[in-house]
């Protein structure tokens, strides 16, 4: 697999990592704020928010985040994917902007403008270093190896 | 009767403390979950040959991966800490933004990625965009 260009499923990885995460804390948070108090003489009700449907979704997205997040790091550079991901920031503010109709300032504007630069900026370089040479065999082309033996 | 007061804001010195202790921590888990990863192998061709579980075995079987994983849950915990202390407007933005940087440094000291200067450039601006858009 070149690594210089991303195919569109590793596009759509980069996409379910910036998406995720920020979706997933607002689902929390959102779920958080609707219970009751939740104190330390009580904790199993803490417990019994993780079934509430905001707290379960939140969890099923942070979830999705760690495993895409983790798939993007086995192909690409922690220098691409953290800041590649960062966009996620920018749908959320705009999510919060058009669709919750919150007032952005001209200061989170001007991070939005930075942010997007940015990503474009690396989005635009190779997503991984390239090395040398010989390195020791992946668990994938263990396994290849392995059926070729067979 | 005694009237509640806030409590007093912790000193420069200690809330860099906070604000530094998250930012290691959340470098070193980063560094370490990615290094896990790569010595692990591309995860699509792992599941594309072993199936779902052979990839999950292959991450689960990585001791780098747990410290990776430990140093983030230290992280969080120093968040959680430092947000008992100080105020979310200061930790949140701060925190996020430097680790950009930082991870940026320890991915070409530790990592040996080809930080060159449109990556970073790309932190720099994301670490300045994530501030103002957090702040």
């Amino acid at each position: 697999m070149s690594h210089a260009r991303l195919s569109p499923r590793q596009y759509l990885i980069l996409g379910l990592v910036s998406l995720c995460a920020p979706l997933g804390d607002t689902c929390l948070s959102r779920g958080m704020t609707g219970l009751p108090e939740i104190t330390l003489a009580h904790p199993f009700t803490l417990i019994a928010a993780v079934f509430t449907p905001w707290i379960a979704a939140g969890i099923a997205l942070l979830i999705c985040f760690f495993a895409s997040y983790l798939t993007a790091l086995s192909w690409a550079d922690l220098t691409f994917v953290l800041p590649a991901t960062a966009f996620g920031n920018v749908i959320v503010a705009l999510l919060a902007r058009f669709w919750l109709h919150e007032p952005i300032s001209l200061e989170r504007w001007a991070g939005i403008v930075l942010i997007t630069v940015g990503v474009g900026l690396v989005a635009q370089g190779p997503s991984l270093t390239e090395r040398p040479v010989a390195h020791a065999p992946s668990l994938a082309e263990t396994a290849d190896m392995g059926k070729e033996q067979a | 009767m005694t009237i509640p007061y806030p409590a007093p804001q912790p000193g420069f010195s200690a809330a860099t403390a906070m604000i530094a202790a998250i930012i290691l921590a959340s470098t070193a888990g980063e560094v370490l979950t990615a290094a896990a990863m790569k010595s692990v192998g591309d995860l699509d061709e792992i599941r594309a040959h072993s199936g779902l579980k052979g990839a999950i075995r292959a991450v689960l079987t990585c001791p780098l991966f747990f410290a990776g994983v430990s140093f983030l849950a230290l992280a969080f915990f120093a968040l959680l800490f430092a947000l008992n202390h100080l105020n979310l407007s200061l930790v949140a933005p701060a925190s996020a933004s430097l680790t950009l940087v930082t991870n940026a440094v320890a991915g070409k000291i530790f990592l040996k990625e080809n930080v060159d200067r449109r990556r970073w450039t790309s932190a720099v601006l994301v670490c300045i965009g994530v501030y103002l858009l957090a702040h």
